[in-house]
């Protein structure tokens, strides 16, 4: 009998198959059945996900797998896992889907490359359900390296323009680089531990994880961050993902939002045993995320288009969560309130991130630009976006009762009581910033009378059912997982937590601190964007932060850099290695040999004249002189 | 009697080409049929051996066993013979022809008669190489797979044929003549010990040669035989080799000659001079990162298609040289699995180039842009082959390059480390091509470019493509029959390395 996760997994594959064999001509067809192949993931999910919330928190893991590679010395085995960090995932991934499926069929519409974009979709529901279900490292490595796949044809969707051509190749090396370190890191690990299974890993380390040297461990589990760091686009890995908004907005929302570029948070989810014997790379985790949560907030006040501040958000946002999974002070008290909190802010923002891009796409939609400066006055034709839209920002601000005020609530929290100060004040400080921008965002874009002469109009239900879906999880997901339901089950971290501490305190002086500090930011922003209509050109973040603006306004000069080392390192050594094959190898080596055999042919020839004369001549020379030399 | 699987696989080609000798000139369509069936028929058998091939732990090393004495004197019989390797390169071999004979039935224009013949014959001894368990024969075929070449590149090659003719000519022919010293040594050396000359590689592999003898030899068939693989440095008649071929020649000689030589590295080197092995693989290891790293670096930065996958074959080819300097199972098996996959990952490559240039009348990258747009077709199959080159999961090529990753790591770190890093060259110079080549904005200049519409277009890619993914998702099977032969092999060295270490120590 076949476990019916097995059918969680490959429904999606059967569908892209499907629409890549057969229906590929006929769109309508194509794109039902890529619903359906995210839609019966989601039901049978259903499944599993009531018997969590029935168990009370004692939920036993269940593996179906399947020998993939069997040599001596060698046994790979691929399969599904079911337990509670893969339900939650599953649930995530199909539920935000499924929404996300149903809306790009509207907002998809009349494209040429119709069946293209749903054929990939699926692709990509299947490798990200791969990454979900892994029993193993390699396993997840396997549809890590998938998801990119899906997501670099995702993003080159539109391969006609060039920013899009170039886009996908940029995210595809930015994660390959990462997933050098990925695929060391889970060797290292092998040789260490003995085995890719991480319920056998959890087991190995946790009854004699003291007899392996820490600097092994350590290496292992940052190299595997590496990975982590690439595909949820950590600074300095994070050059990729505001690129990635070249494709369609559906896949901002899908891949690039919800659920692709938290696999990192879940990789670390799945690495924390390792990771709480390595203190050195787990303290790596938290500044990395701590870092990239501020960085990328504040490259988010100087941006134009909707969907890179959006996109820059979900870096901070990603910066948070990684930042969460990182703060556990090992050497006192060992508490792992963040491991819960992060999984809990994955969830929260998957609700409201993609509620907020497919704000965007359905605005992009009516307005036909990303500019900010040219939307405004939406909330006459558009009510429907409008409001859903405003639901996600107030979540994204952290203002409570919203779903994202309870998750980054519980990461600050986290933080604060194991002793991570600075990284206290930088997460407040990005809590302060998000707000802020957001609320330029929703001023600039949303708001007042209409900047151009755009006309807008309301998106079909097939477009807004999904954001009305998604704006009451977003409304709702953070109370429910806060306090859980009566009767029903405790509370989010009663099921997702490491360790034997489930709940950690409630931090009510920081929830009073964070409100305010939320409320402060949307106040300023209302009272700098709000408060009465400016031009692009008035904006006064231009004149306050005069010439660091420009810095922002390039991302800190990244890209640049990064361009610099590729252009003038990468090319050039293998510039200087093409010089070499073709004048050392070929031209000296290669040739110069042809060539002194055939210079020597050259001379010898000129032994073997055919003249008797000449010969006769050498003869009569070799006798006299060995006469000659006889006799002396 | 019982049915002569192997001759038949072997002979039908030749068969094939005796018959499109004697067809009249101008049957084109004739000539076509001709060796798309006898390919065809022995693909089949192929497969069929495949299948029937007997996994179990009890079963013989070598299956189908074929065995006729000849000339008795000298030892030399007619001997076949299949183990777990040669199986999967005979599978590889079966299908690289049959594709490339679909591919040139509209790719040749001229000549063809003699092409297919020179093609047809070619494969004959590329089976002979890997069915025979007769050194003589064995040698013998080498030569044969290697000598169409000539003819076939010179004559329907392009830019800059005579010199890559020649080129190849030299290099593979003195590297055969090396290899022959060593063998002619280990074929007395083997005569003294038993008391009687054989060529009979059963019995060649299990006479006990001194440690110094094999240590002193090994390099020579090492060498010799490595230049066809091609290891670096003696790469350089290859990728032009490739440059100047026609389509299908090309797919053979990537896909299949190349493997020869890394067969006969394993069949010989390794099999017969285990002791040898063990001195010297650490030097193969050391070369193969420069065929990884370099080749790769070199293939970024050529412009012409057939140059860059030519250069990517040989950086690939580094993967197969490290998984077999692991001398253990998983790296071998790992090895053996990158060649069935390399080969026929570059089948594609280069049959989807030369469909492009047949077409274009150019070859290089810069000259073309937002391709997929007008063979959209082609473009999908040339994004796989990329991804599977590229070392994506999902194809053949992943899981024979992990297992060579897993092996070396724990031998030869640095290595491994330079491997992973050929990862990435190769997926820079691919996903670049992609860009330049196949997205960005449509050039009109090939608005009027015919994809492949016709079932006899499509079908050399699909096939191809399925293959890939069948091996890529689910490799268990293939593996489980190429570690049958991988297996008794590894023992021997590993008894080998053993004796060095009890000799040392009792010194």
């Amino acid at each position: 009998m076949i476990h019916y996760s097995w059918f969680i997994l490959f429904i999606p594959l059967i569908s892209c198959l499907t629409i890549v064999l057969l229906t590929r001509k006929y769109k309508d067809l194509s794109s039902y059945i890529s619903i359906a192949g995210v839609a019966i993931p989601f039901i049978l999910t259903l499944k599993p996900f009531f018997a969590l919330l029935g168990s009370h928190g004692h939920f036993e893991p269940i593996e179906s797998t399947l020998v993939w590679i069997d040599v001596p010395g060698l046994t790979v085995k691929m399969g599904t896992l079911i337990d509670p960090l893969s339900i939650l995932m599953l649930m995530v991934v199909t539920g935000v889907g499924t929404l996300i499926h149903m809306f790009a069929r509207g907002y998809m519409h009349g494209e040429e490359g119709f069946s293209r974009f749903f054929a990939c979709l699926s692709l990509f529901i299947f490798s990200m359900l791969g990454i979900v279900l892994s029993t193993n490292y390699l396993q997840i490595f396997i549809f890590w390296e998938l998801v990119g796949v899906a997501s670099y044809l995702l993003i080159g969707y539109y391969y006609e323009k060039e920013s899009a051509a170039e886009a996908s190749v940029k995210a595809f090396m930015t994660n390959k680089v990462g997933d050098f370190g990925f695929i060391l890191g889970i060797l290292v690990l092998y040789y260490t531990v003995g085995s890719f299974n991480f319920y056998e890993i959890q087991d190995i380390l946790a009854t004699n994880g003291a007899t392996y040297a820490t600097g092994t461990l350590t290496i292992a589990a940052l190299l595997i961050f590496a990975g982590a760091m690439g595909k949820s686009a950590q600074v300095p890995l994070h050059v990729w993902l505001p690129d990635a908004m070249e494709g369609p907005t559906p896949v901002s929302a899908l891949i690039h939002a919800a659920t692709m570029v938290v696999a990192g948070v879940y990789l670390v989810a799945r690495t924390y045993p390792l990771l709480v014997l390595a203190p050195a790379a787990m303290e790596t985790v938290a500044y990395v995320g701590g870092i990239t949560a501020i960085f990328a907030a504040t490259i988010a006040l100087a941006q134009n288009d909707i969907k890179r501040i959006l996109a820059f958000s979900t870096l901070s946002q990603i910066g948070y969560m990684i930042m969460a999974m990182g703060v556990v002070n090992l050497a006192t008290a060992e508490v792992y309130t963040g491991y819960s909190a992060s999984m809990f802010h994955v969830t929260t923002h998957a609700f409201f991130k993609a509620l907020l891009f497919l704000g965007s796409g359905s605005v992009i939609h009516a307005v036909h630009s990303q500019d900010i400066w040219d939307m405004g006055g939406l909330k006459k034709y558009m009510p429907i976006t409008y409001w859903t839209f405003f639901i996600g920002y107030l979540a994204l601000a952290g203002l409570p009762p919203f779903a994202g005020f309870w998750s980054k609530d519980l990461i600050l929290g986290a933080a604060h009581e194991n002793g991570f100060h600075i990284l206290f004040y930088l997460g407040t400080i990005a809590a302060f910033l998000t707000p802020f921008y957001m609320s330029r965002l929703w001023f600039v874009a949303f708001t007042g009378p209409k900047r151009t002469d755009h006309h807008a109009h309301e998106s079909p239900l097939i477009m807004t059912f999904p954001l009305m879906v998604l704006a009451v999880l977003a409304v709702i997901s953070g109370v429910i997982g806060e306090f859980g339901i009566p009767g029903v089950y405790h509370g989010f971290s009663s099921f997702i937590h490491y360790g034997s501490d489930p709940h950690g305190p409630l931090h009510l002086d920081i929830m009073i601190q964070s409100t305010i500090i939320a409320a402060l930011g949307l106040f300023l922003g209302w009272w700098v964007y709000g408060r009465k209509q400016i031009t692009e050109s008035e904006d006064p973040m231009k004149r306050w932060l005069s010439g660091f603006y420009k810095v922002l306004e390039n991302k800190y000069y990244f890209d640049e850099l990064y361009f610099w080392f590729i252009r003038n390192v990468y090319n050039r050594i293998s510039a200087f290695c093409n010089w070499c094959e073709v004048n050392l190898v070929i031209g000296f080596g290669v040739n110069g040999i042809a060539y002194l055999t055939r210079q020597s042919g050259a001379v010898l020839r000129l032994s073997q004249t055919g003249k008797v004369q000449s010969y006769a001549f050498i003869f009569v020379l070799g006798v006299t002189s060995i006469v000659f030399l006889s006799v002396f | 009697m019982k049915f002569p699987l192997l001759s038949a696989i072997m002979f039908l080609p030749l068969i094939g080409a005796l018959i499109i000798s004697v067809l009249p000139r101008g049957n084109r369509m004739g000539v076509r049929w001709v060796s798309v069936i006898t390919t065809g028929i022995s693909l089949v058998l192929s497969i069929y051996m495949t299948i029937a091939y007997d996994t179990s732990a009890g079963a013989d090393q070598y299956q189908f066993v074929e065995q006729i004495p000849w000339v008795e004197t000298l030892g030399v019989q007619y001997h076949l013979g299949v183990d777990g390797i040669s199986v999967s390169m005979v599978l590889l071999t079966s299908f690289v022809i049959f594709t490339g004979c679909l591919v040139s039935w509209v790719s040749i224009k001229e000549r063809d008669k003699e092409f297919f013949f020179f093609l047809l014959v070619l494969v004959f001894g590329v089976h002979g190489v890997f069915m025979s368990l007769d050194l003589l024969f064995f040698y013998l075929y080498y030569e044969l797979a290697v000598i169409p070449m000539y003819p076939l590149l010179g004559i329907w090659g392009s830019a800059n044929r005579e010199y890559a003719t020649m080129k190849l000519m030299i290099y593979l022919t003195f590297g055969s003549l090396i290899a022959l010293v060593a063998l002619l040594a280990m074929y007395f050396f083997a005569g003294e010990v038993n008391g009687s000359l054989t060529f009979d590689m059963t019995v060649l592999a299990n006479t006990p040669y001194t440690a110094e003898f094999q240590k002193f030899f090994f390099p020579f068939m090492l060498f010799g035989f490595a230049a066809l693989i091609p290891m670096m440095p003696f790469h350089s008649w290859s990728p032009a080799g490739h440059a100047a071929a026609p389509t299908a020649v090309s797919m053979l000689h990537a896909g299949v000659l190349m493997k020869l030589g890394a067969y006969a590295v394993i069949r010989i080197c390794l099999d017969m001079f285990p002791a040898g092995a063990q001195v010297w693989m650490p030097v193969v290891a050391f070369l193969c990162v420069l065929n990884m790293v370099f080749g790769g670096l070199v293939a970024m930065n050529r412009k012409d298609f057939k140059f860059m996958i030519g250069y990517s074959s040989s950086s690939h080819m580094g993967y197969v040289l490290l998984g077999l300097a692991c001398v253990n199972v998983v790296g071998i098996n790992g090895a053996v699995l990158v060649m069935f996959a390399h080969g026929i990952m570059t089948a594609l490559a280069f049959s989807l180039i030369g469909f492009i240039y047949d077409r274009a009348h150019t070859r290089m990258i810069y000259d073309f842009s937002g391709l997929a747009k007008h063979i959209p077709f082609v473009g999908v199959c040339f994004c796989i082959m990329a991804f599977a080159s590229a070392g994506l999961p999902g194809f053949a090529n992943f899981v024979g390059e992990l297992m060579v990753f897993i092996a070396a790591f724990q031998i030869y770190p640095v290595a491994t480390v330079a491997a992973v890093f050929g990862v990435i060259i190769t997926a820079t110079y691919m996903l670049r091509s992609i860009r330049d080549a196949f997205f960005g904005t449509p050039d009109p200049r090939w608005a009027g470019l015919e994809d492949a519409h016709t079932f006899l277009h499509r079908a050399p890619y699909v096939i191809l493509i399925t293959i890939l993914l069948v091996v890529g998702f689910y490799p268990f099977p293939l593996l489980e029959i190429i570690n049958t032969g991988v297996e008794p092999l590894v023992d021997k060295l590993n008894n080998a390395a053993e004796l060095m270490r009890t000799a040392q120590l009792s010194r």
